[in-house]
C-alpha cells in the first residue's frame, strides 16, 4: 500500500540519521582516542604510567622538574603527593598553570580526562600518596548533614565561608568557592591540601566525616534564596556593599529631592 | 521663577495671568511693595499680631481701595496656585497612603500566613514581613513628601528670637511667691521637718545605685584562666574524638580542638578553643630553647612538630584560624591580624599586639594529645587588669 510506505518514510529517515550520528560519533571517538591517548583501555598499568610520564614531560616538567622533584621557589615536588592531588589540580583546570603563581583559579580543563588519569598513575607510581577516591567513597547516601555542618563550621568555614562561598586570605590569596566542586574534588582537596589549604588526612577527619562535610556543602547549594538575590552568599561584605553603593546613594538622592527648591506646579 | 530666590514672601507669587487689582490682591502684595518690605525688617511670626503700624497702613490703599476695611493679611496662602496640579497631586498622595495601608494589612496577614517552624518558612516569613513593612513605610514617606512638595505652599518664614530671660516684674513676682510659699510651708521655721524629709529621700535616691551591683559580680581572675588543665585531652571538635600524634600526621594539617568534657559548653569554649597545626620537621622556628622572649623559654610544649595555639585572636577575640600551610600564616578574618605559626604565632601584620597564646601539650599513657597545663597567659583580647603584654 502506498499509504504504508508513506507512513514508513519518516521512520526510515530517522533511522538513517541515527545511524549517521552513530557512525560519526564512533569515528570521532576512535580518532580522538588515537590522538589524545596512547593508552587505550585494556593496556597494562605500565603502559599507562609510561604514557603519563610522556604527558608529564610535555606539560609539567618545565616547572616541576623532569623527575618531579620540584624547583625551589617555582614549583613543589610531586613525589608522594599522590594521584588524588593530580586529579584535583589538573581535574579542576588549575594545572598546568599558566604561570607560576600562588593562586591558580579554577579553569576549563587543559587535558583530556584520560590523560589526567594516566598522569595521576605516573605521579602515584613515583612515591605513593593519597589515591583518587572511588565513587562509593564520596557517596553521600546516609550522611549526617548535622555533623557535616559542625565539622565544616569548626575547620572549613573560617576560610571558605559558612556557605562554601569563598573568602580572602593573606597577600591576595583566597579560598575558592566550593559551588562548582564535585564531591570527589572536595574529598581530594581535604586529603591533599592544595595550595594554602591545610591537610585533613583520613586519620584526623575520617572518610565518613569527609562524606558528611561533602553532604553539607552539597546540601547548602540547594538552599532557596527567598529574596531572589543570593548576593554571592558571602555574608556581610556584599550586603554592606549593596547598602553603601545602592541604598546610601538612593537615600542621598531622596534627601536631595525632599529638600530641593520646588516651584509652583505646572507654571 | 521668583520663588527660587531666597527670602521670598507669601505674597510673592505673581501668577502671570493675574492683574494687580485682581480679587486675589487682597491677599497679596504687589511685587514692588514686597521688595520694600524686605528691607523693612524680619517677617513676623505666625500667629502673632502684626508688629508694625506702617505695614497695616500699607495694606489699606491697595486692592479694593480705601473704602473697605483693611483685609486680614495672611502669611500663608490657603489655596495652591495650580488647582489642576494640586488635584493630581492629591490623587497621587492618596494612592501612596492606600498602598501603605494595604502593605500594612499585608504585613499583618503575612505574620499569620507564614510560619517560622522551618528554616525555609522563616526565610519566606522574613521576606514577606520585611518587604511589606518597607512598602508601608515607603508609601507613607513618599506620600507625605509629595503632599508637602506639591500641595503645601513653598514659603520661608522667619521666627524672631526673643531673650530667654523673663521680664523683671515677672521675676520679682516669682521671687515673692516663692518666699511666701517657703514661709507659709514652715519649711524654714521647723528644721526637724526639713531634716527628716531630707533623711527620708536619701536612701531612696541611693537605692538605684545599689541595684547596679547586679551587673556584677566582678570577673575576678576568670579572664586569666581557661578550662584547660593538666591531663585534659584535646578533642577533634565536631567529631569529639581524641587525637593521637600518629593520626594527626600529615604536615600542613590543621584542626580545631576543644578540651575533653567541655565540647558542648559554649561558655568554656569561648575562651578554650584551640587549633593544632602539624609541621614538617624543621619548619618550627621557635621551639624549646630559642624562644625570643627572655625568661620565657618554652619547654616541650610541642609534640612531634604539632603546635597548639589559642583560636581566640588577641585583638578583639575573633576566631583566628585561617591557617595557610604554604606561608604558615594564621589570619584573623575580622581585622586581618596575621600571626606566624612557625615563630610562636608572633604578630606579623594587623592590629593585634600579642602572639596567640600557646597551649603546652604532651601525650598521655594511651598516646593521646593532652594539655600539659592551662595557658600560661590570658587568652583573647586585652582587658584592664591583664597587665603588661607578654
Amino acid at each position: 500500500m502506498s499509504s504504508t510506505t508513506v507512513r514508513r518514510r519518516p521512520v526510515t529517515g530517522y533511522a538513517v540519521v541515527l545511524v549517521g550520528l552513530l557512525v560519526a560519533g564512533l569515528s570521532y571517538a576512535v580518532i580522538t582516542q588515537g590522538t589524545a591517548s596512547a593508552a587505550p583501555r585494556g593496556v597494562s598499568q605500565q603502559a599507562q604510567i609510561a604514557h603519563g610520564r610522556e604527558i608529564f614531560l610535555q606539560e609539567c616538567a618545565s616547572c616541576h622538574g623532569i623527575f618531579a622533584q620540584g624547583v625551589p621557589g617555582i614549583a613543589p615536588s610531586l613525589i608522594g603527593v599522590g594521584a588524588a592531588a593530580v586529579d584535583f589540580q589538573v581535574g579542576t583546570g588549575r594545572m598546568p598553570a599558566k604561570q607560576p603563581d600562588a593562586e591558580n583559579p579554577r579553569r576549563a580543563l587543559l587535558l583530556h580526562p584520560r590523560q589526567i588519569r594516566d598522569l595521576a598513575d605516573y605521579i602515584q607510581s613515583l612515591g605513593g600518596g593519597p589515591t583518587i577516591p572511588t565513587r562509593a567513597e564520596v557517596s553521600q547516601v546516609g550522611s549526617d548533614y548535622g555533623l557535616g555542618q559542625q565539622l565544616f563550621t569548626a575547620d572549613c568555614a573560617q576560610c571558605h565561608n559558612f556557605d562554601g562561598a569563598s573568602g580572602a586570605l593573606t597577600y591576595g590569596k583566597y579560598a575558592p568557592p566550593l559551588t562548582k566542586s564535585t564531591p570527589t574534588q572536595i574529598f581530594e582537596a581535604m586529603l591533599t591540601g592544595p595550595e594554602a589549604m591545610p591537610v585533613f588526612n583520613n586519620t584526623t577527619i575520617t572518610p565518613q566525616q569527609k562524606r558528611d562535610i561533602i553532604a553539607y556543602i552539597v546540601q547548602t547549594r540547594t538552599e532557596p534564596n527567598p529574596g531572589g538575590f543570593s548576593l554571592g552568599r558571602i555574608g556581610p561584605v556584599t550586603e554592606g556593599l549593596v547598602v553603601f553603593l545602592g541604598l546610601l546613594l538612593f537615600m542621598v538622592l531622596m534627601a536631595l529631592w525632599i529638600t530641593a527648591k520646588h516651584g509652583k506646579a505646572h507654571e | 521663577m521668583s520663588d527660587s530666590t531666597a527670602g521670598h514672601r507669601p505674597g510673592d507669587h505673581e501668577p502671570s495671568g493675574h492683574e494687580p487689582d485682581d480679587l486675589m490682591a487682597g491677599l497679596s502684595h504687589s511685587g514692588g511693595q514686597d521688595d520694600d518690605a524686605h528691607d523693612a525688617g524680619p517677617h513676623r511670626v505666625i500667629g502673632t499680631p502684626s508688629p508694625a503700624t506702617s505695614r497695616s497702613l500699607l495694606g489699606g490703599p491697595e486692592g479694593n481701595g480705601a473704602g473697605q476695611p483693611p483685609a486680614v493679611q495672611r502669611e500663608l496662602p490657603s489655596e495652591p496656585d495650580d488647582p489642576v496640579g494640586a488635584k493630581r497631586a492629591e490623587r497621587i498622595v492618596a494612592a501612596c497612603f492606600l498602598i501603605a495601608m494595604f502593605a500594612g494589612l499585608a504585613f499583618i496577614a503575612a505574620y499569620f500566613i507564614f510560619g517560622v517552624h522551618t528554616v525555609t518558612a522563616t526565610q519566606h516569613s522574613n521576606l514577606a514581613l520585611g518587604s511589606t513593612m518597607a512598602l508601608a513605610f515607603i508609601g507613607l514617606g513618599v506620600g507625605a513628601v509629595i503632599w508637602v512638595r506639591r500641595l503645601m505652599p513653598n514659603v520661608e518664614l522667619t521666627e524672631q528670637r526673643h531673650p530667654l530671660r523673663s521680664e523683671a516684674a515677672d521675676r520679682a513676682a516669682f521671687k515673692q511667691t516663692f518666699e511666701e510659699g517657703a514661709d507659709a510651708s514652715q519649711f524654714i521655721k521647723r528644721p526637724i521637718l526639713r531634716r527628716t524629709l531630707i533623711a527620708a529621700t536619701v536612701p531612696v535616691a541611693v537605692a538605684p545605685i545599689i541595684l547596679l551591683r547586679d551587673l556584677g559580680p566582678l570577673p575576678g581572675t576568670k579572664l586569666d584562666h581557661t578550662v584547660w588543665r593538666k591531663g585534659l585531652r584535646l578533642l577533634n571538635y565536631g567529631a569529639n574524638t581524641p587525637i593521637r600524634p600518629a593520626d594527626f600526621s600529615s604536615p600542613g594539617g590543621m584542626i580545631t580542638v576543644v578540651p575533653d568534657g567541655y565540647q558542648d559548653n559554649f561558655d568554656a569554649l569561648a575562651k578554650a578553643a584551640v587549633i593544632i597545626i602539624k609541621f614538617a620537621p624543621g619548619q618550627v622556628v621557635y621551639t624549646t630553647n630559642n624562644h625570643p622572649v627572655p625568661g620565657k623559654t618554652v619547654q616541650n610544649w610541642t609534640v612531634d612538630n604539632i603546635v597548639a595555639y589559642s583560636k581566640i585572636c588577641t585583638h578583639v577575640g575573633c576566631p583566628a584560624a585561617l591557617y595557610e600551610q604554604t606561608t604558615h600564616h594564621i589570619l584573623c578574618p575580622c581585622h586581618q591580624s596575621t600571626f606566624d605559626a612557625t615563630r610562636g604565632a608572633q604578630v606579623i601584620f594587623g592590629p593585634a599586639t600579642r602572639p596567640l597564646p600557646q597551649l603546652p601539650m604532651t601525650v598521655d599513657a594511651q598516646g593521646y594529645l593532652v594539655a600539659r597545663s592551662d595557658f600560661t597567659e590570658p587568652v583573647g583580647p586585652s582587658f584592664w587588669e591583664r597587665g603588661p603584654s607578654i
